[in-house]
């Protein structure tokens, strides 16, 4: 008898059917990834199972008991006790007005785990398990006091208070940077190990599910695509969507070094860039060089002074000392936007919502009254038919546009006043693989054509490796490392960047 | 029940519109033989202290109430929605001292605070109407400012500065559509308050002179006669009531 099995579990919102008929088991000590695209149906599978929203159909067997059809006030009974639960968002799934020590007791007083000096006996002996030092001064803590990858700790601890057989982790390290992502994904690795609890692991992030999951299940419109043990589906993808899928994912296919010619003149020049916020300095003396028609990856964690840089070289904020340098000349403001753009991570707030496709993608054009109307008109459908976007999306205002071809949209926007550098601030993040391979795709194409100089600010290695030419390392407002990119990812100098590229799956190391 | 409250104010403004079409009576010319009679077929609000037709005077007085209101409301918009615009995109200093006076108006009684202006531009109808609409400035900017200060955060506001555009530019063509949604709910309820004010002006004597049939007027000159004549307070009342009510869930509804 499988410890959870999951047999036609069919799940809808109103009309609208997000799972469509899925089965698979998780056994004993296992852990069983669910991966597949925003949409996929595989975070509302996750919740029909906790019975945080009700199965249409369906059965769900937990130790051979169907716990679909149960009432939420059954269903606690086993929440926490049977099934731990790890959520997404560490920073807002703990109460901010509790402190931490209660808030792992709660779930034990929920099931009477014992008396108050029993509680919080156990409570420390958790904190202490997860990880987190001194145990005792956490318990006192509050969730703001702490950092993302301890929050998260503290959530696995909850969850495994009681220790359950089975713990649902839905994007458990979505939110977390790389380092800490891995020692949270070693955790969770450890405590399977130590007490044979089962995990399935809800996740978008195929590198993760390769390198910690036994089985994977691959989701697509609310139906399993394919499923089987991880070796055997990586190795021979039988569906075509999990070729393609396991194709477009950077971390899962490594691809040749793009070659680089040092020959060429730099396009943009930093020198001794210093950025200080009151007595912080999130940019403290950062220099590097990108040559005209390369791409420059700034890499680092969140607080590493990346995304402030890239602010700085395109003029939306001051740095306090230190100069930036375009194409080898000092540049007027105006003039300097003609010939500097950025595209912003997300698509879904770079552009004005009551503003149509035509009218966003004109604007630059207006704004530095490039040609007459019809001029424009037409330069609007050239470039529109450069990022591969059909005519017919003209008239669409940015809520009825995907993800994808929203940064389309904002890429289009960009090369309007046909810049020669393009900052591209964490632009892939946020798409789905198969849409963020495409966007590669298109920027690759556009450098190529167009002999644009990307400066690219990303906290994902494998899409770095993929798309750069040169790489800067950056941790707390510095660069440690620099170099092109095959320096980098074969023969790194410092242990942080050892300890980055350590964070990343096998293929692309 | 959503049509009721856009059925009342078209009801309202179609009396302002044509108020032939829904009385035959003269609001200003009355039958003193029929004198405070009741409502009835006839009457349908029966009649007032020199036998006019109070229905007839309410159908007729409807143009002056809307009318002062669409003054207060185009007043404290435009005026509001400009200062909040400015506040909210330059900031700083001139964003300390525009928000400061608001606030100092803010805190002057609504009443008080148009009896003010009224003193100093004189009584009538459209002086009503600008003190009003006066009064309402502060909740504007605020709103505005708030709205405006929201949006300029945006991405969008960003990368439209990002794509060339001038400071003028970017807040006509991005910051005051965006910012405008919840003023413009605003000015909804707006209305409905100003109908309130411009009548509570006109029964304290400050609007128009009798014997214009404005509402609030119309509801002083039945005062006298509250104990016997119970429909020349209370009917006129009613249909204030209710369009200030219908403003307030139109209102609701847009935002």
């Amino acid at each position: 008898m499988s410890l959870l099995d999951v047999r036609d579990l069919t799940v809808a919102y109103g009309r609208q059917v997000a799972v469509k008929g899925v089965s698979f088991t998780v056994e004993r000590g296992e852990v069983v990834a669910v991966v597949g695209e925003s949409g996929s149906g595989k975070t509302t599978t996750a919740n029909a199972i906790t019975g945080l929203h009700p199965a249409s159909s369906g059965e769900i067997l937990l130790n051979g008991v169907d716990i679909a059809g149960w009432s939420q006030r059954r269903l606690r009974s086993i929440r926490g006790h049977r099934i731990g639960l790890v959520p997404q968002d560490p920073s807002n799934s703990l109460n901010p007005v509790m402190k931490i020590g209660r808030q792992i007791g709660e779930i034990l007083k929920i099931h009477n785990y014992g008396d108050r000096a029993g509680i919080r006996r156990r409570v420390i002996e958790l904190l202490t398990r997860v990880g987190l030092d001194d145990p005792e001064r956490r318990a006192g803590q509050y969730p703001h006091e702490l950092s993302g990858g301890m929050r998260q700790r503290v959530l696995i601890a909850i969850a495994i208070a009681l220790r359950p057989g089975l713990i649902i982790a839905d994007e458990p390290t979505s939110a977390l940077d790389v380092t800490v992502q891995r020692r949270i994904l070693d955790l969770i690795d450890d405590l399977r190990n130590e007490y044979g609890t089962a995990v399935l692991l809800v996740t978008h992030d195929l590198g993760v599910a390769a390198a910690r999951a036994d089985r994977l299940v691959v989701m697509k419109d609310g139906l399993i695509e394919e499923s089987g043990g991880v070796r055997e589906v990586l190795a021979a993808p039988a569906s075509p969507y999990t070729r393609r899928l396991f194709q477009d994912a950077p971390a899962l296919t490594a691809r040749p070094f793009k070659p680089f010619d040092a020959a060429a003149e730099p396009a943009i020049v930093v020198r001794d860039l210093v950025k200080e916020f009151g007595s912080f300095r999130a940019v403290d003396g950062v220099s590097f060089e990108v040559r005209r028609g390369t791409t420059h990856a700034l890499v680092g964690e969140s607080g590493s002074g990346k995304t402030t840089t890239a602010r700085i070289v395109t003029r939306f904020t001051k740095a306090t000392s230190g100069e930036v340098v375009i194409g080898g000349d000092p540049v007027g403001p105006r003039d300097f936007r003609r010939r500097v753009q950025l595209v912003y991570q997300n698509p879904y707030g770079s552009l004005d919502p009551r503003q149509t496709v035509a009218a966003i993608v004109e604007e630059p054009l207006r704004n530095f009254r490039l040609g007459d109307r019809t001029a424009r008109r037409a330069r609007v459908r050239e470039l529109l038919e450069r990022v591969a976007l059909s005519e017919t999306l003209l008239g669409r205002r940015p809520a009825e546009l995907s993800g994808g071809q929203r940064q389309r949209v904002a890429i289009a926007r960009a090369l309007a006043v046909e810049p020669e550098v393009v900052v591209l601030d964490e632009a892939v993040s946020a798409l789905d693989v198969t849409v963020q391979a495409q966007i590669l795709t298109l920027l690759e194409e556009l450098q190529r054509d167009l002999g644009l100089t990307y400066l690219f600010i990303s906290h994902d290695l494998a899409v770095v490796r993929q798309i750069s030419h040169t790489v800067s390392v950056m941790s707390k407002g510095r660069i440690v490392e620099s170099g092109t990119t095959r320096q980098i990812f074969d023969s790194p100098q410092e242990d942080y960047t050892r300890e980055l590229l350590a964070a990343v799956a096998e293929p692309v190391r | 029940m959503k049509w009721l409250s856009w059925a009342v104010i078209a009801l309202v403004v179609l009396w302002a519109a044509m108020p032939s079409l829904f009385t035959g009576y003269d609001p200003l010319a009355g039958v003193p033989a029929e004198k405070l009679q009741g409502p009835s077929a006839a009457h349908l609000f029966g009649t007032d202290a020199v036998g006019r037709d109070l229905f007839a005077r309410v159908v007729h007085g409807s143009v002056h109430s809307l009318s002062g209101a669409l003054v207060a409301v185009a007043v404290g918009l435009v005026l509001g929605t400009l200062l909040g615009l400015i506040a909210g995109s330059v900031r700083g200093v001139v964003d300390e001292i525009v928000m400061r006076i608001m606030d100092v108006l803010l805190s002057v009684p609504g009443l008080l605070l148009a009896l003010t202006v009224i003193i100093l531009l004189g009584p009538g109808t459209v002086h009503v109407a600008i003190a009003v609409g006066v009064g309402s400035v502060a909740s504007f900017a605020r709103l505005a400012r708030a709205e405006v200060v929201r949006v300029r955060r945006t991405d969008y506001v960003e990368a439209a500065f990002g794509s060339g555009g001038t400071f003028a530019g970017v807040l006509r063509r991005h910051v005051l559509p965006n910012s405008l949604g919840p003023v413009i709910a605003l000015s909804a309820l707006q209305f409905g308050v100003a109908i309130l004010a411009i009548s509570t002006l006109g029964f304290l004597g400050y609007g128009a002179e009798p014997p214009t049939p404005e509402w609030g007027l119309l509801i002083a000159e039945g005062r006298n006669y509250l104990a016997t004549s119970w429909w020349l307070t209370t009917l006129p009342g009613a249909v204030v009531v209710a369009v200030v009510l219908a403003a307030g869930r139109i209102s609701k509804e847009i935002r």
